[in-house]
């Protein structure tokens, strides 16, 4: 088995191992296997990473051929290429780290085997997702994602709240895959095969009806808005945050969500040939980026916060993938993978010290009961911000930028951008100073037990926010390339398969520098305004609550989408429940069986003497009905 | 080609069991069993290598054939063979037996013998109605089958079984009847002679007369899958046949239906399969929507999942009427799928129905605590219900819907689409709240796991359930000519004789009429 393969199949041993013998293998033995398989994963593909990265050409491992009928064939295939190389690495780079935090966070918990089984079974999937050459491969791992995420959210599974979430994230992950399935059918209908090679070459030589092409882009659209969170498909992600918090950090927020921007990119070749749902994406990943900001705005949950960060985002990537500048869509995915994991893990660290608090009206001045864990979350809100030098205010502001140079961008478009961040900053430090600042709320009972995670959270919390904090070095804007006179590897890696697109031709410099002050200026009030609210002036912030009046309560209730969809099922349960298995389904048997029955009660009571047994007797009668039948067909021809 | 009656073989065997069981006393219970199950074990090993010995190519093959019944005009002969259509219901018939057999071990206690012998009895009316070549002899073994499951679901039922039973057995009688009049009119309209299949297949007929046999034929069938809105029969007969009666049911007898459809109905009527399309394909799709709603809502687990059973099998009749490689592929395929993993289901019912002596949802609730194996396997069968990719489910349903798409059904291809929607939502809602929770009713506290027998039941099903997901070619493979065959039939015999044209390696009436010619 070569290199590739074994990226996928290394969890999925993992998986086995924890899965089948993990309750009887004691607990270190669990943590090496989990945590050794996935890191063992990193480094096949940092190899593979180096080796494309001196020469260029993917790695292609055709395994066996999945299914083939005349006209049609898939084959079992994995593809290493740039973008696959950037997303392999984020996955099982985070991943491990992940894996190696979770030892400490679910020390005390009675099914530590089963987590990380499931974690394991998690990262083939994902890297399954990622790897393959084909939608169905994708396809497959993205299901089977969506599995895993379901086990994991409802991983506490006597608690029918948790359960329940983890259902609604299957469900409405459902709707999207069906999109996304329908979406396959049509390119396979036009294109004649599912590999993504062979479908992006078709569609840039000979494109179907413009509206062919922008009904595919947005069935794809859909699919990605049900993994990703996007509205109107956003409303799993924040009940999923019922999953223990590495979960959160790994699939909701670094990984698994971020696989609907994968998809984006993958097919890039149809979505360039389809400007009208290029102008979806972006318009709707700029609309969940506001939504998504503002619904952070009004929430208590620390990792509601995040849930709606995350969402927000994202948002912002889609816009990116919308204006066609897909590599920096990816830069974002890159960088966020980091800084919000961090922010995540550093939840978890909160929550794990809080003896399972989540809510930030009940916590407070932690800052010094835990320092390391304060200092890595304000690393990483700084990143998320936008503040430089961090990482995400790289990837940010290429967007911001896009969003403002590219051809299919808009001021508005800018400015939604640019209104989002400074919203980003609110929340975000809002968070920060209920959290670790002001007057402690925490019960006198959890107080004295406040501490710092064990070695393993507090080491991969400093990873991450090391990462934070340098990993935007790699893809500077062209402003500060050509200020510092170096290049953008990250760009310059992504450049075969995603192109340059959106930089250089129309390089105002000048405008570039002016947008960014303002982005960051944004950004620093937004920070200022949440210190002024919720430190200096914590009044401010209730009386501020008071005067949005109804917007905050439209907000915190997240849109009323929940209640919408709630009549949706209600309608659905009213349809199957009073009409269909009530009504009609009586009706179809009396129609059909009851009332026939009846016209021949006189054989059916014939044969109700036969439930005595009489076999031969039966038999008899067969055979004189048998004859019957065959002289009447005799005597008609 | 093979010289031993291989055929005949495992179809006679469980007959020749069920006369052993005649000799057996009543009390050994265990004898009795296990003479059963050995029977049922060497049916399925030596049904095996003709799937070793299969060449892949549109033929009938392993034939048999014998003079039967000269009566006045009637020329009824014992002619037997398989193709790739036929080939892996006989290999899921004799795959699915043994287990049903061991699943009765400790669940039946009353009658052993005559169950015993009523299973071995349906194994040799399913095997032979799947390897029929002649149409009556098809007709003699597909009301032989219908005896046995009647008395199954009539003694050893649940509460309502007589009225279960009866309504099973009038309404799949009342088609049968349908068919064998049909029939006979085909019969006669060829002129008399014999009934072998490959002569009816070169019939031509007007097109008048092919709506009215397509009807009296696709009647008996339809009841048989069942389709929508002919399917009321199945969820009563299901919940009160005992959990071997209802995997059997589910996983074999079912496929009859759509085998026949397969098999007769589309080939021998093209004409009239082209008019009817559109209504097959519409109660198809009616029935996966309709069926997953009124599933959603059940209360009784074994209900739901034979609700689940008509959503499953409007995907079959949906890629078979596609009739392109990838939907009738599909369709043969999901017809395998659903025989595995309903019978799975239905199996995992019976477990907990022979702990608890319920199986309503509301009873249950946090068993995975108490039953971690059971929760696992439990949940595999799940999503392979709901076709996860990965599991055999999905490659059934993905070959239908993109050949359904490919072909005229394609708006019935998208809203069928949706029902994969609704899969989800009834099955894993219906798991969450058996599984999951809080284990709060005091019977269930002390549920034990699943033993070994059980296990042991389970495996040989969860390995199909992966095998034919991860790697389904080699099934499809065997499947391939002669589906393209069944296709070209179906649509008329101008694109058969294309087809051969197409095709010289395979010369025309060699492709047609093999079973005689190679067995005299």
């Amino acid at each position: 088995m070569n290199q590739l393969t074994l990226i996928p199949i290394l969890p999925l041993i993992g998986f086995l191992v924890n899965g089948l013998l993990g309750s009887r293998l004691p607990r270190w033995l669990v943590s090496v296997v989990a945590c050794g398989l996935p890191a063992l994963s990193f480094a096949l593909t940092l190899s593979l990473f180096m080796g494309i990265a001196s020469n260029g050409t993917p790695v292609i491992e055709n395994l066996f051929t999945w299914g083939s009928t005349t006209g049609f064939q898939v084959d079992a295939a994995l593809y290493f290429d740039q973008m696959a190389a950037v997303m392999c690495l984020v996955v099982t780079g985070v991943g491990t780290l992940i894996h190696i935090y979770s030892v400490g966070y679910m020390s005390h918990d009675r099914s530590f085997s089963r987590y990380f089984a499931y974690l394991n079974l998690f990262l083939f999937f994902m890297l399954m997702l990622v790897l393959g050459k084909n939608i169905l491969m994708l396809f497959a791992g993205w299901e089977g994602v969506g599995i895993a995420s379901y086990l994991l959210i409802g991983f506490w599974f006597e608690d029918p709240d948790k359960t329940a979430a983890g259902l609604k994230a299957f469900v409405v992950n459902r709707v999207g895959d069906t999109a996304f399935i329908i979406a396959a059918f049509l390119i396979f209908h036009f294109a004649g095969t599912l590999d993504f090679q062979g479908i992006n070459a078709f569609f840039s030589a000979s494109q179907p009806s413009l509206l062919m092409m922008n009904v595919i882009g947005i069935l794809l659209l859909i699919g990605a808005c049900g993994k990703s969170a996007q509205i109107p498909l956003h409303v799993w992600l924040p009940d999923a945050m019922a999953g223990p918090t590495p979960v959160s950090a790994l699939i909701h927020a670094a990984t698994m969500v971020t696989a609907g921007v994968y998809l984006l990119s993958r097919l890039s070749g149809v979505f360039l040939h389809a400007p009208g749902a290029m102008a979806v994406v972006a318009w709707g990943g700029a609309l969940t980026a506001f939504l998504g900001a503002t619904m952070g705005l009004t929430q208590y949950n620390l990792k509601k916060v995040l849930a709606y960060s995350t969402m927000s985002q994202i948002g912002f990537m889609f816009m990116a993938c919308g204006l066609g500048a897909f590599q920096v869509a990816f830069f974002h995915l890159y960088t966020h993978a980091f800084f919000k994991a961090c922010l995540f893990l550093g939840a978890g660290a909160v929550i794990h010290a809080l003896h399972g608090e989540e809510d930030m009206r009940n916590m407070g001045a932690l800052a010094k009961k835990i320092p390391f864990s304060f200092a890595t979350f304000l690393l990483a809100s700084l990143a998320l911000c936008g503040v430089p030098p961090f990482a995400g205010f790289f990837s940010k502001d290429e967007i911001l930028w896009s969003a403002w140079s590219s051809p299919n961008g808009s001021p508005v478009l800018w400015l939604v951008g640019t209104v989002t961040s400074f919203m980003t900053a609110f929340y975000m430090f809002r968070a920060i100073f209920l959290t670790f600042f002001g007057p402690c709320n925490v019960p006198e009972k959890v107080k004295k037990g406040i501490h710092e995670g064990p070695p393993s959270m507090s080491i991969v919390l400093g990873v991450l926010a090391f990462f934070s904090l340098v990993a935007g070095f790699v893809g500077l804007p062209g402003f500060w390339r050509e200020l510092l006179g170096v290049s953008a590897p990250f760009y310059d890696f992504l450049a075969p398969v995603l192109g340059h697109a959106g930089e250089g031709a129309a390089a105002d410099h000048h405008a570039e520098f002016i947008l960014m002050v303002i982005a960051v200026l944004a950004a620093l009030s937004g920070i200022f305004l949440a210190w002024l609210f919720y430190s200096r002036n914590r009044d401010w912030a209730v009386k501020a609550k008071e005067i949005a009046g109804h917007a905050h309560g439209l907000a915190s209730r997240g849109y009323y989408f929940d209640p919408l969809y709630g009549r949706l099922v209600a309608a659905f349960d009213w349809v199957s429940e009073s009409l269909l298995a009530r009504r009609v389904e009586p009706a179809i048997n009396n129609a059909i069986i009851e009332k026939p029955a009846d016209g021949v009660s006189r054989t059916a009571s014939i044969f109700s003497r036969l439930q005595t047994g009489n076999v031969q007797g039966y038999v008899l009668y067969v055979l004189v009905g048998l004859a019957l039948i065959l002289w009447w067909g005799v005597a008609h021809v | 080609m093979n010289s031993m009656p291989i055929l005949s073989l495992i179809t006679f065997l469980p007959l020749a069991g069920v006369l052993l069981l005649f000799f057996l006393p009543k009390e050994s219970k265990g004898l009795l069993r296990s003479i059963a199950l050995i029977v049922s074990l060497v049916v399925f090993v030596v049904s095996l290598p003709i799937v070793t010995g299969f060449q892949t190519n549109a033929e009938f093959q392993f034939n048999e054939f014998a003079p039967w019944i000269a009566a006045g005009p009637f020329q009824m002969n014992y002619s037997v063979g398989i193709d790739g259509i036929s080939l892996w219901l006989v290999i899921l018939t004799t795959f699915i037996m043994p287990i049903a057999i061991l699943s009765t071990w400790t669940a039946v206690e009353e009658r052993v013998k005559e169950y015993m012998i009523c299973l071995l009895l349906l194994e040799t009316g399913m095997l032979g109605a799947f390897i029929s070549l002649d149409l009556f002899l098809f007709y003699v073994f597909w009301e032989i089958m219908l005896i046995p499951m009647y008395f199954i679901i009539g003694i050893w039922g649940g509460k309502n079984k007589i009225y279960a039973a009866l309504k099973f057995f009038i309404y799949t009688f009342l088609g049968s009847v349908l068919m064998l009049v049909a029939l006979l009119v085909l019969y006669f309209k060829a002129g008399a002679g014999d009934f072998n299949l490959m002569k009816f297949y070169e019939l031509s007929l007007d097109p008048a007369t092919q709506t009215w046999m397509f009807l009296a034929f696709a009647l008996a069938f339809a009841i048989k899958v069942p389709m929508f809105p002919l399917h009321t029969w199945l969820p009563d007969a299901h919940t009160e046949a005992p959990t071997a009666g209802s995997v059997i049911l589910a996983a074999i007898m079912l496929k009859m239906g759509t085998y026949g459809f397969v098999r007769f109905a589309m080939p021998l009527f093209p004409n009239a399969t082209e008019q009817f399309t559109p209504l097959i394909a519409t109660l198809s799709v009616i029935g996966i929507i309709y069926a997953a709603l009124v599933a959603m809502v059940q209360e009784d687990v074994k209900k739901l999942v034979a609700y689940s059973s008509v959503a499953h099998l409007g995907f079959v009749m949906l890629g078979v009427f596609a009739l392109n490689q990838q939907g009738v592929a599909g369709g043969m395929l999901q017809m395998i799928n659903h025989g595995i993993s309903t019978g799975a289901l239905f199996l995992i019912v019976g477990f907990i129905y022979e702990r608890r002596h319920t199986r309503l949802i509301a009873d249950f609730g946090g068993l995975s605590k108490q039953m971690p194996v059971f929760a696992t396997i439990f949940m595999i069968v799940t999503l392979s219900s709901i076709g996860l990719p990965g599991t055999n489910g999905f490659v059934g349903e993905f070959l239908v819907l993109i050949g359904a798409y490919e072909s005229s059904l394609r708006w019935y291809a998208l809203i069928a689409t949706s029902g994969v929607i609704l899969s989800a939502v009834y099955m894993l809602w219906m798991f969450q709240r058996v599984m999951f929770g809080e284990l709060n009713n005091p019977k269930n506290q002390e549920l034990k796991d699943l033993n070994a027998r059980e296990v042991v039941i389970m495996i040989p099903l969860l390995v199909m359930i992966f095998w034919m997901g991860i790697y389904p070619t080699p099934f499809i493979e065997k499947m391939t000519p002669a589906i393209d065959k069944v296709i070209a039939y179906s649509k008329g015999k101008k694109l058969a004789a294309a087809l051969q044209q197409a095709i010289p390696s395979a010369p025309g009436p060699a492709v047609m009429q093999p079973a005689i010619l190679e067995s005299k």
